[in-house]
């Protein structure tokens, strides 16, 4: 079993009138299995209204389950004595990178998690430095947060999660807020924890771009989950996923659209590198 | 533009006062402010002036800083005065039309006015050397016993800090909403007192909907890093007494002895003098 596993996971949101009749059932999340492996990169798409964040949100806890229930390495989300445990297991990382941060300095809200674990006052600082230098956010420690730009924040917010020690990391939409730089930054900063510590990471997004490393993709539409496997199968499949108003990255499109007119390219081609090079070839014959 | 602001009104600076524990700066001026209400002559007045005075030297700000306290409360200080100065009965001093000022009236106003500049000035060197967040940390210690009344002083503390950090955000936000407004054509500038009020309307009901979303996330963030109260919680920064401390509060005692008891030791020493001078004469 992977680090996450959800069975047959649903959720349902109950909209009520004035008087508190049931007035609707939004079926958010809808019968959705996943497995995901530890030290895995997994990316989440959809667009808005698909379940992703409902999604993520059952995975520590936030959300109860209304069918089915999440595993987090090993426990069930499902038992209120598991809640705080999942918690530190599987952090999370919210879109708005204003409404995450509680500390008025940098340092005060990183070393906010490890104070609520109840770590001791030395192995807090101590927690502190080594996350915020995996985010490369350590020089501005002694800065307040409103001095950041978005996509600092977003990394001192990633650097808040770190510092609890989390196996698994599940950033929803962290870059939907900010300019490209900032998004670039993020990004850069998950795909290292995921490689250099061996975190899980867990991004839900809705840019392409972000996706193309991932090691496997799930495309959710309506609360379920519609397709999975690696960016290159994923992406090899532009109609569909165009069905779902989904876009792929430009690179990808653009050899869609080549092949369509003739050329003999291969499928889901995903970075400017692989384009050239297949072009390059075509060229040689 | 509003993200300049400074919070509260801290002058950042190195000194010894700034360097105190905020329970200490907390309880010295809570003791100063009753002092300042004790004394009743002018040899403790004195000692008040003497003790701010060496409190302003050593914390480096600068006096016109302590001074503009002062600037919210003239219209205040000015009431206060001219009340007590005609209102109280006496031994008239001057008088016209209908208006006297008495000799009480006048001594009892030079009072007030001495107490209530004081008591703005000695408080401002507490905010202006302690910054909101220590000043919360500093209450929440003190104020710690009173958690078996059942008072929840952890969650006070921390809706306090809450709030510090989310005053730029939201003064940001209301700039925002206004040019927003301002871009449809509101108008937020002309008009009497109650035109101007109501042209608020749209702009503060966009930003109360702006601060519940925010609060809902934000319980939702602490939640995610497993936020459950203040119960098992340690801390990053937790105060501990140094020697500075025992010695501030070392100094805030002999001050406060030294004030109330300053009229007994007045009238002795006068006394000796006076004793001395006849024997002497």
């Amino acid at each position: 079993m992977g680090i996450i596993k959800a069975v047959d996971l649903a959720f349902e949101y109950i909209r009520r009138d004035e008087e508190g009749n049931v007035e609707g059932i939004t079926r958010a999340v809808d019968g959705v299995n996943l497995d995901i492996q530890a030290g895995d990169f997994v990316a989440i798409l959809g667009h808005n209204g698909s379940g992703k964040s409902t999604l993520a949100k059952h995975l520590n806890a936030l959300l109860y389950p209304t069918e089915g229930t999440v595993f987090v390495d090993g426990k069930d989300v499902k038992q209120p004595e598991n809640i705080w445990d999942v918690r530190q297991t599987a952090g999370m990382v919210f879109q708005n990178p204003d409404n995450q941060i509680i500390g008025q300095v940098v340092e005060e809200d990183v070393g906010f998690g490890p104070e609520n674990l109840g770590v001791p006052t030395k192995e807090i600082w101590e927690r502190v430095e080594e996350s915020l230098k995996a985010v490369g956010m350590y020089q501005y420690r002694k800065h307040s947060p409103n001095k950041l730009s978005g996509g600092q924040k977003q990394r001192v917010s990633i650097a808040g999660v770190i510092a609890m020690h989390p196996k698994c990391i599940i950033l929803d939409e962290p870059t939907a807020m900010l300019d490209p730089n900032g998004r670039k930054d993020v990004i850069r900063a998950a795909r290292a924890l995921n490689q250099v510590e061996g975190i899980t990471i867990i991004l839900i997004t809705h840019y392409m771009e972000e996706v193309i490393y991932a090691d496997k993709v799930y495309v959710m539409d309506g609360g379920k989950v519609v397709m999975q496997g690696n960016p290159k199968t994923v992406f090899s499949q532009v109609e569909q996923l165009r069905e779902l108003r989904l876009d792929v990255p430009q690179v990808t499109e653009l050899a869609y659209e080549l092949k369509k007119s003739g050329l003999p390219l291969s499928d889901g081609i995903l970075t400017m590198d692989e384009l050239v090079k297949e072009l390059k070839l075509l060229k040689k014959k | 533009m509003l993200r300049d602001i400074t919070l509260g009104q801290y002058y950042q600076t190195e000194s010894v006062i700034h360097r105190l524990d905020p329970r200490v700066k907390l309880v010295g001026t809570i003791c100063y402010i009753i002092s300042l209400f004790v004394v009743n002559n002018v040899w403790g007045y004195l000692v008040a002036a003497l003790f701010l005075a060496l409190m302003i030297h050593l914390s480096n700000v600068p006096f016109k800083f302590m001074v503009k306290g002062m600037k919210a409360i003239v219209f205040l200080l000015l009431i206060t005065v001219i009340f007590n100065m005609f209102l109280t009965p006496g031994e008239a001093l001057i008088s016209f039309w209908k208006l006297t000022i008495t000799k009480e009236g006048l001594r009892l106003a030079i009072m007030m006015a001495i107490r209530l500049s004081f008591l703005i000035v000695g408080s401002s060197v507490m905010t202006l050397t302690t910054t909101p967040n220590n000043l919360t940390d500093g209450m929440e210690k003190l104020m710690n016993p009173l958690r078996k009344i059942k008072v929840p002083v952890h969650e006070i503390a921390m809706m306090m800090s809450i709030a510090l950090r989310f005053i730029p955000i939201l003064l940001e936000e209301t700039d925002k909403i206004m040019k927003a407004q301002i871009a449809r054509g509101a108008d937020f500038e002309s008009g009497n007192i109650i035109k101007k009020a109501k042209a608020m309307v749209p702009l503060l009901v966009p930003l109360f909907i702006s601060a519940f979303r925010r609060a809902n996330d934000l319980a939702m963030a602490m939640e995610a890093r497993c936020y459950r109260g203040g119960d098992g919680r340690t801390k990053m920064k937790p105060l501990v007494y140094k020697k500075a401390d025992r010695i501030g509060y070392l100094v805030l005692s002999i001050y406060f002895i030294v004030c109330l008891s300053i009229g007994k030791i007045c009238e002795i020493l006068m006394g000796m003098i006076l004793g001395i001078m006849m024997s002497v004469g």
